[in-house]
């Protein structure tokens, strides 16, 4: 426990915070969520009006769930490496591999999200003569919400992780810490990088739990869905996050 | 009015969910569509208001085709009301009864005032504006519903086996609701029903339908009692079972119907003509 | 093409080193889920602590967590025991509340009639909840597996043994084909896996096959406007 002790006092030293010295906290830090935030709103920008589309329409559902299905089985490292040798070094190519790393799971959580939302509440506001736009801004968007914060939510936390291997091809971010460490042998510099990231990714899951229960709607009870049996081969891609369900 | 004119509705995959169905719906009664389930009552029904779109033929509301109609127009013209009450969950239920006049643009305020003074129309305490639907027992939920249905003053009033999915004894007080509305509003309102007691009940015009919309009988609830066209309609509402065809039977305390069972059916009030019985005293 | 056939070995070696990586996690977590899962069903207090636990463990990025944990278990930096540590942690923080879910979803009607047959509590367990959650836990079981194999390239960073050292290697020597292989190696690995899986379960609940149409998209079909 001693690493721990010494690490801890490294990263609460206010010294290795400020940007005079060599390889400082703050910046690193600020790198690490910029990436985080870049990558996550342009991922959303492509992924969100997607998935919404076949949430609402429940065309292509198949190639959604196909595709984020799948993109579960692409090694993080495999894809950035990749990237990197054939776009070269510099921020560029991680980012391109955090959209793409990205983008399933804010796939998977816009059209899970509104295929939660109970048909028949769909179909009563279509009756009411509520237009398509009407349906998906008014109705299902609002009850599909907490599962589409989940979408980000993974998302987010993805993103996160993978920013960590952003210095590892020629980028900057909490990764450093822990490669700069590796490469000389010094444990605990890399121990400081690693807990960090830890906190960065604790804290953000936290804030996303409270953000995800404040966004279901009044009315409607928090409730995950039953997995009957025909619903059990349903992927469950947003997995860590509570699953809510849009009907009463 | 509204006619259907050779009506068909074909799916994708082949299946005829209604085949030829031609009918009058006459203004400002109740018809009641009556068949058991897959029998395409709910198809014809939602086909008033394009949620379904006829494959082939026609139906005119007043003598207007609306197939040249915008749906969603059409739509928040005519009231909708649905099994499960269909009400937005995360909306208050003075909210849920004027979604459609705000959707029509009346102010908020106004919207909400009216939706209020229906909900004295249908029998809601207006303590219940502010809550949401689950917090509501079913059948309160589908008297807001009906709310919703005519929030926008409708000339036409569907109704999908709204009282379908509560219990009996509420039932019979949404039934009595219904009637009592349609004697002060006047509505031209379509029901559909499995239940044949509640379409003899509710119905001017009642429709039997066989599977495909096939019309096996039109007409007033005393007409199809009274004259069914073929057993189908006789064993569709009970006549063959004997269930209807009551007599009166001589008891020790008193006079009672009993049905061709030998079932006691209930008891005679007033007087009664010579059919064998005694007057009361 | 030319260079996997030169190294044909390297690759091969590598990716049986895979191979033994991710088999013990995706066994251990299921293992060890199963009862975490039961209880965190049977008392509710636990339940919240669990899941909240399990939450935040999947949180944590696996890069960190391969180098934070070594200080905790005592083993080195790049033991295969770290590797399997970490990845069973994670099959298990996504596999507790799997199970959790799956037996809770059994209906208490089943549950219920099961008891009053005369099953013991032990006996119900084995024979009637745990089969009856074995689709939902047979698809949590889907994701560690799938998971399992992609997580542990990172261990590559390390220089643990496995295909992620294709991905390293390949980085800097800027060899585009010995990370393309790795990709494809992993990708493959993962659906083999993932398909064995399923044809696991199809043999253990053969009655899962007869309820395959699911009824939301015969309802979807009924309300179709069109």
């Amino acid at each position: 426990m001693n690493y721990f002790g010494s690490a801890f006092a490294f990263i609460l030293d206010p010294v290795n915070w400020s940007a005079s010295e060599a390889n400082p906290i703050g910046s690193r830090l600020g790198e690490h969520l910029w990436y985080t935030l870049l990558a996550l709103v342009i991922s959303a920008a492509i992924a969100l009006p997607i998935g919404l589309l076949i949430g609402h329409t429940g065309r292509g559902r198949q190639a959604a769930v196909l595709i984020s299905g799948g993109a579960r089985a692409l090694p993080t490292l495999g894809v950035i490496t990749l990237l990197a040798v054939l776009i070269g070094i510099g921020l560029r190519a991680p980012l391109i591999a955090f959209v793409i790393l990205a983008i399933p799971s804010i796939l998977a959580g816009a059209y899970s999200g509104l295929e939660a939302v109970d048909r028949k509440t769909i179909d009563a506001a279509r009756a009411m003569g509520m237009t398509e736009w009407q349906i998906l801004r008014q109705v299902e968007v609002p009850l599909g919400l907490p599962l589409i914060i989940g979408g980000l939510r993974s998302a987010t936390l993805q993103i996160v992780a993978t920013a960590t291997l952003a210095y590892y091809v020629g980028a900057e971010g909490l990764g450093s810490f822990i490669f700069l460490g590796l490469g000389t042998n010094d444990y605990p510099t890399t121990l400081v990088g690693a807990i960090l990231v830890v906190a960065l990714a604790v804290v953000l899951e936290i804030v996303y739990s409270i953000i995800q229960r404040l966004v279901v709607p009044a009315g409607v009870r928090a409730i995950r869905p039953q997995n009957d049996r025909s619903g059990a081969t349903r992927s469950r891609s947003v997995v860590g996050s509570p699953l809510q369900e849009g009907n009463k | 009015m509204i006619e259907f004119r050779s009506v068909t509705k074909q799916y994708p995959d082949g299946t005829r969910a209604v085949e030829d169905f031609s009918l009058v719906i006459p203004s400002r009664k109740t018809t009641v569509f009556v068949g058991s389930s897959g029998c395409g009552k709910t198809t014809i029904l939602r086909m008033i208001n394009r949620m379904v779109d006829p494959s082939s033929g026609s139906i005119q509301i007043d003598g207007k085709d609306i197939g040249g109609l915008e749906p969603v127009a059409l739509r928040r013209s005519i009231g909708y009301v649905m099994q499960n009450s269909g009400l937005l969950p995360h909306r208050k239920v003075v909210d849920n009864i004027a979604t459609v006049p705000l959707l029509k643009g009346v102010k908020k305020r106004e919207a909400r005032l009216q939706a209020l003074e229906l909900m004295d129309t249908v029998g809601l305490d207006r303590a219940f504006a502010d809550r949401y639907p689950s917090q509501l027992s079913g059948g309160q939920q589908q008297r807001v519903g009906v709310a919703r249905g005519l929030a926008v003053d409708p000339n036409i009033l569907l109704m999908d086996e709204p009282f379908g999915a509560v219990d009996p004894l509420v039932r019979s007080d949404l039934q009595e609701e219904l009637i009592r509305l349609q004697r002060d509003l006047d509505k031209t309102v379509v029901f559909v029903t499995h239940d044949i007691d509640e379409a003899f009940y509710l119905g001017d015009q009642v429709v039997i339908l066989k599977k495909g919309g096939h019309i096996a009988q039109v007409g007033s609830p005393a007409e199809i009692l009274a004259d069914p066209a073929d057993d189908f309609v006789a064993d569709f509402i009970g006549a063959n079972r004997g269930k209807r065809a009551l007599h009166i039977e001589e008891t020790a305390t008193g006079s009672i119907l009993v049905d061709d069972d030998g079932r006691p059916a209930g008891t005679l009030t007033g007087s009664v003509p010579a059919a064998g019985g005694r007057a009361q005293p | 093409m030319n260079w996997v056939v030169q190294n044909a070995s390297y690759v091969g070696d590598s990716a049986l080193a895979h191979l033994q990586l991710s088999i013990p996690p995706i066994i251990l977590s299921f293992v060890l889920s199963v009862p975490l899962g039961w209880v965190a069903n049977r008392y509710r207090p636990v339940r919240g602590v669990l899941l909240t636990v399990a939450g935040l463990l999947y949180a944590i990025p696996s890069l960190p967590l391969l180098i934070v944990l070594p200080l905790f278990i005592g083993t080195g930096l790049r033991s295969p025991v770290n590797v399997i540590v970490v990845l069973t942690l994670y099959g298990m923080a996504l596999m507790v509340r799997s199970t959790a879910d799956a037996l809770e979803a059994v209906e208490p009607d089943v549950r219920q009639s099961a008891t009053a047959v005369g099953f013991s509590p032990w006996g119900r367990f084995w024979s009637v909840d745990f089969p009856l959650a074995g689709p939902v836990l047979l698809a949590g079981m889907r994701v560690v597996v799938v998971s399992t194999v992609s997580l542990v390239t990172v261990g590559g960073v390390l220089g643990v043994n496995g295909l992620g050292l294709l991905f390293t290697d390949g980085l800097q020597r800027a060899i585009i084909p010995e990370i393309v292989t790795g990709i494809v190696l992993v990708v493959v690995m993962a659906l083999i896996l993932d398909a064995l899986l399923v044809l696991l379960g199809r043999a253990l609940m053969p009655w899962t096959r007869a309820t395959a149409t699911p009824s939301r998209r015969a309802a979807r079909r009924v309300l179709a406007t069109a």
